[in-house]
């Protein structure tokens, strides 16, 4: 028993150790890494990252997958642009109302995106896979494939304005972290994320509505990537169809190099807070040492098959799909 | 000649097997037989590969070998007919024969198919069955996959030097009456090919067809018997003849149940599939067991109380109220907990701790507006480790780490701390050593004595007896026969065998 124990201490520990000795290792090479200023960097890069990976954690502790995301963010972004010009291109006045149209334009892909999953029994891989490309060309459809500049200062504050050495955006990104944890660890419905995670026959045994879960938890994913959509748009001060690209292969490896398991029912936010460091520190820090960036995603790939390799218990399985 | 000689397993808190000799003549035709849980499945898992034995010795004509796998044991030239049909489906009849060994029908990498289908079709003729070799398998009856399976075990034949030996699980569980007659044909024909190792609850049907019969019992051959002298009564008495200790069984806790307040009604109820109605009360504080044979349709039953399947025609009463709605959670809303026989598929949430898992179904009286009170759920589950006496060093604990009683526990925790009134017991013993089985019945005096009623599906018979206050005896998904088994006027588990087969 004392062996397994600390095994399973040692697995759930290696995430962070992983980001320490990342950032040991670029320090060593080169000084510069360790700064505020670098930081700050790598915090502007990672924070929208942040919030969407946050978002498909939940899907992934109910074991389900969720591909939708850069569609999501796209006609997120795109919804909170328009909004946010048409009324007045402030958010201090009218155009704040922007915010909550482009949380709730998230929220109804999520659930639409969960009504297709459970009511016509598709498999989340396939439903949300094919949502995003929805999504993508419905934001193309809005815009025309233009794209729409933000030129509010108020609202590029959240990039341009920092306390203690990093943006606005970062805090705001913290806090919604706060709020994924606690929905997490202290509401009904993230425990029964991982009931559903851990053993979906036995969820349903006790009682359980497990499709209004599996929706709701789509429903979640849709309103932080809609989250994950301001911050890009505050970041870059632009929202077009491209605005979620590269997303989904970012935030899946985020979410899998933090511990979070696919097959569900263990991990957490947490663990996406450090996978989401891990991948930002190998970007930035290949930067920083110059290797060309074509190395991070060889990187990241491999990062990614060791850390799935970690995290599942290949024991229970006889032969993997 | 096959043989195991002193053959011992044990897996963690249960002594398998103790010790079991065992040995088939050529041509011969030996029966097993045994109650649930008294290790029949796993010495037929020794013979033919797929679980290796502790100490003993596994010897074809003298000669000691030693099975890794299924396929070594094939490769000696001992099949397995297996229960759960083991062909695939969307293959055809030939590539299921041939499945894993398609070496001699390749050249240059691709099949020929016309030879494997003659070579099937010599196989298919051994067991006296005309189809196309060709054809899907899913398209076969349930008895015609099982010739079919036949077939394929008796393709080792060409495979292998020697005699074979094929061991039949259950083969006639789901066969009518003129394709068992036409299945045990097959296999007298068969013996000069083969020996046969034969399992069966019916022993009826085992005594027609064998030429011995081993009884095993706790995990201990306690005698062969020759079938032409045999009678069916005295190996059903040495099935379950053992000491029964009425303290084992906590009778002297054992109190009359409340015959005024009805908790549970059944009225006409037709399961799914099954043509018979069902229909009995459960009584506050009444443990009610339902005994048959593997098959026999006791878990449906439980299945359609849980909400887990709607009942064709009838309606059940909870409280008096007559259920519309069949869900799980309007089951567990009216106070009905039901706690199943694989714990670790849906009694417990591993990598869920404790607390967590008692929870599971209440959440909603521990929390407000959809946030947990998580101080509360502590509580709770510190009282009930200490009221159940759980071995755990705290509620926080991985449940998925416990041992097989203080799982059962945790499950028993959670429906009882939810209030349940009508507790459904799926083997609770099953895997249990000793202790944690005295621990399990004093669970079920405890519930008594506060007025839950229970509904069991007893490991053995003796449990059953010792338990309950009513048996109902259930065959082919029909109650065939009431007992009254309150202390002092307790059936024998004869009286209950001879409706059950």
């Amino acid at each position: 028993m004392a062996p397994h124990i600390s095994g399973e201490t040692i697995r759930r520990w290696i995430p962070l150790l992983v980001l320490l000795g990342l950032v040991l290792f670029f320090t060593t090479l080169n000084p510069h890494f360790l700064s505020v200023r670098n930081f700050a960097r790598i915090a502007i890069s990672a924070t929208p990252a942040l919030m969407v990976a946050v978002g498909v954690t939940f899907v992934i502790l109910m074991g389900s997958i969720d591909l939708s995301m850069e569609g999501t963010i796209a006609v997120a972004a795109v919804v909170f642009a328009l909004i946010l010009n048409r009324l007045g291109g402030s958010v201090m006045g009218m155009g704040c109302l922007a915010i909550p149209g482009a949380l709730a334009a998230g929220a109804a892909l999520g659930a639409i995106n969960g009504l297709i999953h459970v009511k016509l029994k598709i498999p989340s891989f396939m439903a949300s896979l094919s949502l995003g490309f929805v999504g993508v060309g419905l934001a193309l459809l809005i815009t025309g494939g233009d794209r729409i500049l933000i030129a509010d200062p108020v609202f590029r504050s959240l990039l341009t304005v920092r306390l203690g050495g990093f943006p606005l955006m970062t805090y705001v990104a913290l806090f919604c972290l706060v709020v994924a944890w606690f929905i997490q660890a202290n509401t009904t419905t993230g425990r029964n994320f991982y009931a559903i995670g851990g053993g979906e026959e036995l969820a349903r045994g006790s009682g359980l509505n497990v499709g209004r879960l599996r929706i709701i938890a789509f429903v979640i994913a849709g309103i932080f990537y809609a989250l994950g959509a301001i911050l890009a748009v505050a970041r870059l001060g632009i929202a077009e169809t491209e605005t979620g690209r590269n997303f989904m292969f970012i935030s899946i490896t985020s979410v899998v190099v933090g511990g979070t398991a696919l097959a569900g029912g263990s991990g957490g936010v947490w663990n996406t807070l450090i996978g989401v460091l891990i991948v930002n520190v190998i970007g930035n820090g290949m930067v920083v040492i110059g290797l060309p960036d074509y190395f991070q995603d060889g990187m990241l790939g491999l990062l990614v098959i060791s850390a799935v390799y970690l995290s599942m218990d290949r024991r229970a399985f006889s032969f993997v799909k | 000649m096959f043989e195991l000689k002193n053959v011992e397993k044990r897996y963690p808190g249960v002594h398998v097997l103790k010790g079991v000799d065992f040995h088939i003549n050529d041509g011969e035709i030996v029966g097993l037989v045994g109650e649930n849980g008294a290790g029949k499945s796993t010495l037929m898992k020794i013979i033919y590969g797929a679980v290796q034995p502790d100490a003993g010795s596994v010897l074809i004509d003298g000669k000691p070998l030693y099975f890794r796998t299924p396929r070594d044991a094939m490769r000696a030239g001992i099949g397995m007919v297996y229960q759960e049909q083991s062909l695939i489906p969307n293959l055809t009849v030939m590539e299921n024969i041939f499945l894993g060994f398609e070496a001699p029908f390749v050249r240059m990498g691709a099949i020929n198919w016309r030879k494997m289908a003659q070579a099937a079709q010599h196989q298919l003729n051994k067991v006296k069955l005309d189809i196309d070799p060709a054809i899907i398998t899913s398209r076969l009856t349930f008895a015609q996959r099982q010739l079919v399976e036949l077939a394929k075990v008796l393709a080792l034949e060409e495979r292998v030097e020697g005699r074979l030996v094929i061991l039949l699980d259950e083969p006639t569980s789901v066969l009518s009456r003129k394709e068992i007659e036409l299945l045990f044909d097959v296999v007298r024909e068969l013996r000069r090919r083969a020996s046969f190792i034969f399992v069966s609850h019916r022993l009826d049907e085992i005594l027609a067809l064998s030429d011995r019969v081993y009884v095993l019992k706790d995990g201990a051959i306690v005698d062969v018997v020759n079938s032409r002298q045999a009678q069916a009564e005295s190996i059903q008495k040495k099935m379950v003849g053992r000491d029964i200790n009425e303290q084992y069984y906590r009778e002297d806790r054992q109190l009359a149940y409340r015959d005024d307040k009805i908790l549970l009604e059944l009225d006409r109820v037709v399961c799914k599939g099954r043509p018979h109605e069902i229909s009995f009360k459960l009584h506050a504080g009444e443990v009610l067991a339902l005994v048959g044979v593997e098959g026999a349709g006791r878990e449906k039953i439980l299945r359609s109380i849980f909400g887990m399947t709607r009942p064709e025609k009838g309606s059940i009463r909870v409280d008096g109220e007559t259920m519309r709605a069949f869900s799980v959670s309007n089951s567990v809303a009216h106070g009905v907990g039901y706690i199943p026989r694989e714990r670790k598929v849906e009694g417990i949430a591993g990598g869920m701790n404790v607390y967590e898992n008692m929870t599971l179904s209440q959440l909603k009286g521990y929390s407000t507006g959809g946030v947990l009170k998580l101080g509360a759920e502590h509580e709770l589950a510190r009282e009930w480790i200490r009221k159940l006496s759980i071995k755990v060093p705290s509620e926080n604990a991985d449940c998925g780490n416990l041992s097989g009683g203080n799982q059962q526990k945790v499950v028993l925790a959670k429906w009882r701390s939810s209030g349940s009134r009508i507790i459904m017991l799926d083997h609770p013993t099953r895997g249990l050593d000793i202790g944690a089985k005295e621990d399990v019945y004093d669970m079920v005096r405890e519930m008594s004595e506060k007025g839950v009623g229970v509904i069991l599906i007893a490991d053995t018979l003796e449990e059953a007896i010792g338990l309950s206050h009513t048996i109902a005896v259930v065959k082919d998904g029909e109650i065939k026969q009431w007992f009254n088994c309150q202390p002092g006027s307790k059936p024998s588990p004869f009286d209950l065998i001879r409706h059950m087969v």
